[in-house]
């Protein structure tokens, strides 16, 4: 067989990787992203056909809160604005407002964390409480997992963008990633907080 | 094969780039981002879970051919059928028809180098063996009890712990399958070779993106049945207890919103391969090309909406039935069109009997066979009789195993001398196909009957009045059993000794028959141009291909254009 598949002459890729094409990781993401959003899409079904078959939703003794995660919502609502800005200022070639506003991402980040946890920790039923308890600590958890891994992402770019060139106005894909896995977790959150606050106290 | 190391001298930057001229055995056993490597690690690491499942198939069937429980204990018994299941669905034919095909092809067949995300693909094999190992590590703890489907409430009462595994590992399964398929679509939507049309994307090409396409769609929401399952296990949750608030029929709803789509993960690939192996050992341009790569997508559309005629006998109201009995005859529309394209494609050509081709035909038949038997269980009326009989069993063996299994072999017979270099002997394939055809009928055939008589599946005892088809059964899965050797014997001896194969042992015309056998590993030195459409035959491609091994072909196309250009112009 034919050994070689380099040409010896020329470069056998152009940098930086190992790929000739066009850089896809955006499409993949998104293709990524609409098979998770199904996930929770089960999520969100389960949560409506237990809530069909309740007699009372919620259970009595389970109370909502709403003040608290109506703040959070702001809060994490407000981020995907503070994060574009941080994608408008790398695509001006401006590390260091790309810094400045996911610092501030991340902080808000950190906040709506908190704020779950400590919401978590001032309720009074638990997990296995009852049936609507159950759907209220796994969604809001399992959506918490995701704020987490998008907060990995925020600090991965920031880690990342210590080092002079490696973003630019030119390349910035992963600043980019993080950014749309960021709305992503944002607009679960949405459809969340309407499910299981607003159409449980409504 | 040579062993040289490319150094990169050119370009000291590129480091990622470098890579040796062909791959050694060695890194066949390791983490690497070869698409053609992967293929193969997927293809083996599935065939070695096919014989485990394949000695559970027969420690079942001996155990059933005598009515009583008197050779395995009937526990044993609930985990071999419940891991049978679960090892050939999840551990051989998905990641051999999709991750083994799908990886090795793809790029091949639309001229690009890679994968899009090599790295990703190869984290998504190795998802596979932890996968595998948790099913089998799940033994120690009594085995999963509960059938493929676990259903709440027995996946709830009995052996947690190895339910437990066994939910991890389809969770890593899911995510790997998952992975696999984002790779899928944004390599064939993006990568192309530029001068290829969507009109001469191969076919299997088509049935892997509607393949990807339903599997990021389906399987998450069984990712969220399992992790629901998993907290009603382990942390008290009540999500499928009713005593509780829960609901059991929620689960099969999650559940089957997958597993029915799974079953056109299993068969959609295999159509794929129907399409790229006829044509060429038929020597005719597939019949309807158009319609049956569109079929696919239809089937990929249509099969999200069919889920609930697993569900008849679960309470379904009156509607529901009504709906999901029409949506599911509604699948069998784009089903037939493919079988007559292919009987079409069939239909005056110049037939050569390979053993893929062998395989092929055998898969035709049995698929129809399988077919109308999923026609008539998706008819609610007759499906609330044989629900839970073995009919249904027969009827998803006539399916997975006539189609799907026989799909897969044909797929190896005509592909193994691309990914190995070497021919196979056909003579051991004809064996393996008259052996394997008798017993897929010897054993599945009488399974229809049996479940019409009433004889209730998944269980290890049975009413003696059932016994004789059951010896049927067995002596034809022994048969089934036997049959696997000649194949293995076969493959293992042809990779280290068969005759050298050429580049374009079919003289087929799609690209990956343009590389040397096996490819290089960038695939080609120069990417090819395409000048034609995959299934042009009889028109004069190809003819004067020094590798063409049968003269009689070029006389048929000798009347066609003067082939001064074999395949494809070479840029």
């Amino acid at each position: 067989m034919q050994g070689s598949t380099l040409d010896s002459t020329q470069p056998p890729h152009p940098v930086p990787a190992a790929e000739s094409h066009a850089d896809l990781r955006v499409w993949g993401l998104l293709t990524f992203l609409a098979s998770e959003s199904l996930m929770f899409g089960g999520f969100f079904a389960a949560y409506l056909v237990l809530r069909g078959g309740a007699a009372e939703w919620p259970p009595a003794g389970t109370e909502v809160e709403l003040l608290l995660p109506t703040l959070n919502t702001l809060v994490l609502v407000s981020s995907s604005f503070v994060i574009h800005l941080g994608d408008t200022a790398i695509k001006q070639n401006n590390v260091a407002g790309l810094r400045k506003w996911y610092i501030l991402t991340a902080l808000m980040g950190s906040i709506f964390l908190i704020g779950q946890i400590y919401e978590y920790l001032t309720l009074g039923y638990g997990l296995t409480s009852n049936i609507f308890s159950n759907c209220f600590y796994l969604m809001t958890g399992f959506h918490g997992l995701h704020v987490f891994v998008g907060l990995l992402l925020i600090l991965g770019v920031l880690w990342r963008s210590r080092q002079t060139g490696h973003y630019s106005d030119a390349q910035h894909v992963g600043v980019e990633m993080a950014e749309i896995y960021w709305h992503f977790v944002d607009i679960i959150w949405i459809v969340l907080f309407t499910l299981l606050y607003i159409l449980t106290v409504f | 094969m040579e062993t040289q190391i490319i150094s990169n001298t050119t370009s000291p930057t590129s480091t990622a780039t470098e890579h040796p001229a062909a791959w050694k055995w060695y890194d066949y056993f390791r983490f690497n981002v070869d698409h053609k490597v992967i293929g193969i690690q997927y293809l083996v690491t599935s065939f070695v879970f096919y014989l485990i499942g394949g000695l559970m198939a027969m420690a079942l069937r001996t155990e059933l051919y005598t009515p009583d429980p008197d050779v395995l204990n009937p526990n044993l018994y609930n985990a071999f059928m419940t891991n049978h299941g679960t090892i050939m669905i999840f551990l051989w034919i998905v990641p051999a028809a999709i991750g083994g095909f799908g990886n090795y092809l793809i790029p091949l067949m639309i001229g690009a180098r890679d994968m899009a995300f090599p790295k990703l693909n190869a984290i998504a094999f190795w998802l596979n063996p932890p996968a595998g190992a948790l099913l089998l590590a799940s033994f120690l703890f009594g085995g999963s009890q509960s059938g493929w489907t676990a259903y709440p409430p027995l996946s709830l009462i009995t052996a947690n712990t190895a339910q437990t595994l066994w939910i991890l590992s389809i969770v890593l399964v899911g995510t790997s399958s998952i992975l696999g398929s984002v790779n899928f679509v944004v390599t064939i939507l993006k990568m192309k070779v530029p001068s290829m049309q969507w009109s001469q994307l191969p076919l299997f090409c088509w049935a892997i993106l509607a393949t990807s396409v339903l599997a990021l769609l389906s399987t998450p929401v069984l990712a969220a049945g399992l992790v629901l399952l998993l907290f009603d296990i382990n942390f008290g949750t009540s999500f499928f207890k009713p005593d509780a608030g829960g609901n059991v029929v929620l689960y099969q709803h999650l559940f089957w919103f997958y597993s029915h789509p799974a079953v056109y993960l299993m068969i959609l690939p295999i159509f794929g391969i129907m399409s790229e192996v006829i044509p060429p050992h038929a020597r005719k341009p597939i019949f309807g090309y158009k319609a049956i790569a569109y079929s696919s997508l239809a089937i990929c559309i249509v099969g999200l909406f069919v889920w609930v005629h697993h569900m008849f006998t679960s309470g379904t109201p009156p509607w529901m039935r009504v709906f999901f009995t029409v949506s599911t005859l509604i699948v069998a529309v784009p089903t037939g069109v493919k079988i007559f394209g292919w009987v079409a494609t069939l239909w005056g050509g110049k037939i050569r009997f390979t053993s893929a081709m062998l395989f092929a035909l055998g898969l035709l038949s049995m698929f129809v066979i399988g077919g109308l038997g999923g026609v008539t269980l998706g008819t609610a009326p007759f499906d609330l009789h044989v629900h839970d009989t073995y009919y249904v069993v027969g009827h998803f063996h006539y399916v997975l195993f006539g189609g799907s299994v026989f799909g897969i072999y044909a797929g190896i017979y005509h592909w193994f001398p691309k990914m190995t270099g070497r021919m196979m002997n056909e003579r051991l394939g004809q064996l393996h196909f008259v052996l394997t055809f008798i017993g897929t009928h010897l054993t599945f055939l009488p399974m229809h009957k049996l479940g019409l008589q009433g004889m209730p599946r998944r269980v290890a005892m049975y009413d003696p009045q059932f016994v004789n088809l059951n010896h049927l059964c067995t002596v034809g899965a022994f048969v089934l059993g036997i049959s696997v050797l000649p194949f293995f014997i076969n493959a293992v001896w042809s990779w280290i000794a068969g005759a050298k194969a050429p580049d374009n042992p079919w003289n087929a015309l799609t690209l990956e028959w343009t590389t040397s056998s096996p490819p290089p590993v960038e695939n080609w030195e120069v990417l090819p141009v395409v000048t034609h459409g995959p299934y042009d035959y009889g028109m004069g491609y190809g003819v004067s291909h020094d590798s063409n091994p049968d003269a009689n072909d070029s006389s048929d196309d000798s009347s066609a254009p003067p082939a001064s250009n074999p395949i494809l112009a070479l840029d």
